[in-house]
């Protein structure tokens, strides 16, 4: 299943890349694979902006504008004034 | 003289660490169905802490998880013959991905944890099992240099940490990949029905009391008389948006989430139409509110999926809230006009 095309904030640097393979195994999207020892991205329709390759992404390859993918987190974002967040467990 | 005593160095002798079963309880299982109807979902949790699996030693394998009963039940029930420690972290009784999205379930958090449960004094080997899915909160790199155990990040779904264990720590390609079958959604559903439980019986009850609008007034005899048709309109769209879109998900055309719902409450209105053979004009006004309604609710569900981006969601979002506004305000103000020119 893919959601909206030519949407994702992901980028990648196969320049800083280190070939360390951590982006092929936190990504729940299969959105990486490693060709000639550098991360590659196969599908980027299929990024979910999750956030788990660039905060694992030791060398600083790997951007993206990372956050809580929710309809309801991002209304609450703008009737608090503040970032997209969903209510579940903040009491 | 007093022999001088370095705290620093002092070890606990013994740490007691409850042992759970891999069984689950009636309890567990009445627990399960009650959150998945929302009733308790805010405070079903297990005490952070260190638990057994089994007769775990300390050359025994840590599996990470969070505290939100449900997840932690169905890591252990997935548990069954292996000797493991559970190194249950705080997550405010919030389950892995959201929690480490929210940043709960996160570096710092667990670092943390492992020193409060002194993980380098009960275990000899310096490797934590983590869910894949808290990658999103966890840098594995930040671990090891903040606390000098090493992440492994497990598979995604907790009945996969057998066959990973037995791999030699290897994760095949479908152990880390998010799906999100029919079974899923169709768990998911009586929570999102739920949820808006009240805003669904406020619209009921002012729909109710809207049908009664005549000339002269409300009258209740009217309300009782003509109500049926606009709610179980209403009731229809709240349906298609909850649960036909959500059921029915890659099978329905559009991308966008709020369109996918208005998919569905086209149809479901069509239906509606054709067994109460509304008049066309009365019929459009339930489509615009049904259609808002629909597609509002199946927006929503963008939360509940697995694959939907964040500015993928503010795009649709950028169209469709507007639209939704637009359309509820005027089929509401076509129904009381339509109510006032009736003879």
């Amino acid at each position: 299943m893919q959601y909206l095309r030519n949407v994702v904030t992901l980028k990648l640097n196969p320049e800083l890349c280190n070939g360390c393979r951590m982006c092929t195994m936190v990504c729940p999207h299969a959105v990486f694979e490693i060709v000639h020892k550098k991360a590659r991205i196969i599908d980027i329709n299929d990024c979910m902006e999750c956030g788990a390759c660039a905060l694992n992404c030791q060398s600083g390859a790997i951007t993206v504008k990372s956050g809580v993918g929710c309809a309801a987190g991002i209304l609450n974002g703008i009737l608090k004034g503040s970032e997209a967040n969903c209510d579940c467990g903040n009491n | 003289m007093e022999p001088k005593f370095n705290f620093q160095n002092t070890k606990p002798v013994a740490v007691v660490a409850p042992t759970v079963s891999t069984k689950l309880e009636f309890t567990d299982y009445l627990g399960a169905i009650k959150v998945r109807w929302d009733i308790g979902r805010n405070n079903y949790r297990v005490n952070p802490g260190l638990y057994k699996v089994g007769k775990p030693n300390n050359q025994s394998d840590v599996l990470v998880s969070c505290n939100y009963k449900l997840s932690f039940d169905h890591l252990r029930k997935n548990l069954s013959g292996l000797n493991a420690w559970i190194l249950v972290i705080d997550t405010k009784g919030v389950n892995v991905w959201c929690s480490a999205g929210k940043g709960t379930f996160g570096t710092l958090n667990l670092v943390k944890s492992i020193r409060e449960n002194a993980l380098d004094l009960m275990v000899s080997h310096r490797k934590i099992i983590v869910p894949q899915l808290a990658a999103t909160g966890v840098a594995a790199h930040k671990v090891m240099e903040l606390s000098g155990f090493s992440v492994i990040f497990g598979p995604v779904r907790a009945s996969d940490i057998k066959p990973f264990i037995e791999a030699g720590y290897k994760a095949t390609s479908p152990m880390r990949k998010m799906d999100f079958p029919f079974g899923e959604r169709a768990k998911l559903i009586p929570v999102d029905l739920m949820y808006r439980k009240y805003a669904l019986l406020g619209i009921l009850i002012g729909i109710f009391f809207l049908s009664g609008l005549d000339k002269t007034g409300f009258l209740f005899s009217k309300m009782a008389g003509t109500c049926m048709c606009p709610l179980i309109n209403i009731l229809g769209a709240y349906v298609a948006g909850i649960v036909l879109a959500p059921l029915f998900l890659p099978w329905t055309p559009f991308r966008s989430f709020s369109m996918k719902g208005a998919f569905w409450g086209t149809v479901i209105t069509l239906l509606i139409g054709l067994g109460f053979k509304t008049p066309l004009l009365e019929w459009i006004t339930f489509l615009m509110i049904n259609l808002s309604i629909s597609s509002f609710m199946m927006m929503n569900f963008t939360g509940s999926s697995t694959f939907t981006s964040l500015s993928g969601v503010q795009k649709e979002m950028k169209v469709a809230v507007p639209l939704q506004l637009i359309f509820a305000l005027l089929g509401i103000a076509l129904f009381i006009v339509f109510k006032l020119l009736q003879p």
